[in-house]
């Protein structure tokens, strides 16, 4: 029983094949294959002329466990967000044996991390927003993702929105996480269980962050919270985030929306002190250290330092223009005299 | 709903066993017993041993559970999945045994509507949450194992991680063969947390003997023993899964 040399030739099918259902008697039309993974192989299908994505799998256990996942998500969701809707489930009786399968709806675009090669790094923070926000709905639903990483996350649009295309991990809160990939996992860098709670997925998409800044991912050394914080030092896009970022990979976290709210806090404090700071570049260092210091402090306290620094520069304009009015008038006046 | 447990044995080797009894028929008698046999092959970069192989998948399928062919690096995740994976294939045995006594011969789950499969699958997913599992690890410490020792031990701790998330009880036991002494030595007595596996484990290494199939056999004494144990504290009233596959 070599699960993976079975799943291989089972399921591969050529492009061209059409798929006849077993109980509804649907049928697709094999275009290309767009994906495969430890459960089945997905594919881009045409089912009278629209293009849906299906996925075969020789496990009929975990094609039934996913539709279930997303037969559960349909009913909370409303207009689907997270997750694809699904649109059929059925079995194929090919001439290698009986194949389980689910249609859903065909997702398109680049992956998480092409999208911000192709588009710009300024979209990662809308990006991350939009995500909490989904993930959050999923929580409130009972649900945890579970299987998060850049690989099953595709931007469509335009307008650019994050979608969801791999629920095979997804899990009842409480429960052990079915399906995890190392990188993402708390349990591997040695930072928390693998029950499925909310802290789960926020950690997962605080490596997410980091992964943006470092592509090829990086490789445990040490482990544990020290190396992650080194190698968020290391990035000065990172650090922009490092609260935030420290904050969801030590699980303090208790809600994706808290999460949401304090990296938009994070942002908008950031793109408001951008152009104060800009005219005395000189000081651009003193004047950073204080919020870096207190990363751990709260919100409000980031407030107080801003209007402080809006109220010194406020000053020192006025200065600056009383020294130029001054200069000109001494100018006028010397050139009066001559 | 179901008070039974789920019985494996998870071993962990490189290659052919040299000694003693046939590994593939200790592995048939385990499946007798209601005890699963899982098997991880763990390879080195490009050397593939036919024979080793063949041994690998010979004792799994006899054993009734999964085996998985591996470089070092991937033990870590392939070992929880191939418990996990094990795990459920013997839920789904009894579940189908169950339907068949329901809807008659020849019917599983397989057999239902899409539709009707979900269900079942809940049923399924919950015992998977809940059952208790055994779970006996023995491990091959020849000589050629002897790096690859460090990432076994790394591979253990995550399985206990993987584990210890559900809801239902965990027991380990951890046994290596060739021991210093005997063929197979015990190394980590019932338990629910491996990390009490001491730090001796990764510098274990003997000589280039693989008695594999004595190994096995000690490993099915254990769980005898574990069971007669229970019954002397008259806890003898569990079931046990029986093997399906």
């Amino acid at each position: 029983m070599m699960m993976n040399h079975t799943l291989k030739s089972q399921c591969r099918v050529s492009p061209g094949t059409v798929i006849t259902g077993k109980w509804h008697s649907k049928e697709y039309t094999i275009i290309k294959e767009l994906g495969f993974g430890a459960n089945g192989v997905v594919y881009l299908a045409k089912h009278k002329n629209t293009q849906v994505a299906l996925k075969m799998s020789d496990n009929g256990m975990s094609v039934t466990s996913e539709v279930n996942v997303l037969k559960s998500l349909a009913k909370v969701q409303g207009p689907p967000t997270l997750g694809p809707s699904l649109l059929d489930v059925d079995d194929w009786q090919s001439n290698r044996g009986r194949i389980s399968f689910y249609v859903m709806e065909y997702i398109q675009g680049p992956d998480f991390l092409s999208f911000l090669q192709q588009k710009g790094k300024s979209w990662t923070s809308v990006l991350f927003l939009q995500l909490l926000n989904d993930l959050d709905k999923l929580h409130e639903n009972g649900w945890v993702f579970g299987d998060l990483k850049p690989e099953n996350l595709i931007v469509t649009g335009p307008p650019p929105k994050v979608r969801c295309i791999d629920v095979g991990g997804t899990t009842i809160q409480g429960r052990a996480i079915k399906e995890f990939t190392e990188f993402y996992d708390r349990g591997y860098w040695g930072l928390g269980s693998r029950k499925a709670e909310r802290t789960y997925d926020l950690f997962a998409v605080a490596m997410i962050m980091i992964n943006t800044a470092y592509p090829k991912r990086l490789t445990k050394t040490s482990g544990g919270i020290s190396q992650l914080k080194e190698a968020i030092r290391q990035k000065p896009e990172l650090v922009v985030w490092e609260k935030v970022i420290l904050k969801a990979l030590q699980g303090q976290y208790g809600s994706a929306k808290q999460m949401r709210a304090e990296l938009l806090d994070l942002m908008v404090d950031k793109k408001a002190a951008d152009p104060l700071i800009k005219p005395n570049s000189a000081r651009q260092p003193a004047q950073k250290q204080p919020p870096r210091k207190d990363s751990n402090a709260n919100q409000p306290v980031t407030r107080q330092h801003y209007r402080k620094k809006k109220k010194k520069s406020g000053w020192m304009e006025f200065w600056l223009i009383a020294l130029v009015l001054g200069l000109l008038y001494a100018w006028y006046t010397f050139n009066k005299l001559l | 709903m179901y008070t039974g447990k789920i019985r494996q044995i998870l071993l962990i080797t490189d290659g052919c066993s040299n000694q003693g009894d046939d590994p593939i028929v200790m592995a048939a008698l385990a499946k007798e017993q209601g005890i699963t046999v899982n098997v991880i092959g763990v390879m080195e970069q490009d050397t593939i041993d036919e024979k080793g192989i063949a041994e690998i998948d010979g004792i799994a399928m006899s054993g009734g559970g999964v085996s998985q062919i591996v470089y070092a690096q991937q033990l870590s995740q392939t070992v929880q999945m191939v418990t996990r994976k094990a795990m459920n294939q013997t839920i789904q045995g009894v579940v189908n045994r169950e339907l068949q006594q329901i809807l008659g011969r020849s019917q599983t789950m397989e057999d239902l509507p899409p539709e009707k499969r979900g269900e079942v699958m809940e049923v399924v997913d919950e015992l998977g949450e809940t059952v208790e599992l055994e779970v006996l690890i023995l491990v091959d410490t020849s000589a050629s194992m002897k790096h690859k020792l460090p990432t076994v031990k790394e591979a253990l701790l995550d399985l206990s991680l993987s584990l210890n998330a559900r809801t239902g009880d965990n027991q380990f036991s951890v046994y290596v063969f060739p021991g210093k002494k005997k063929d197979v030595e015990k190394l980590l007595d019932w338990t629910p947390k491996l990390q009490t596996l001491t730090s001796v484990f990764s510098q274990l290494s003997t000589g280039g003997i693989t008695p594999t199939g004595p190994a096995l056999r000690t490993a099915l004494s254990s769980f005898e023993e574990k069971q007669s144990l229970r019954s002397l504290l008259s806890r003898d009233d569990e079931s046990y899964f029986e093997e399906s596959m």
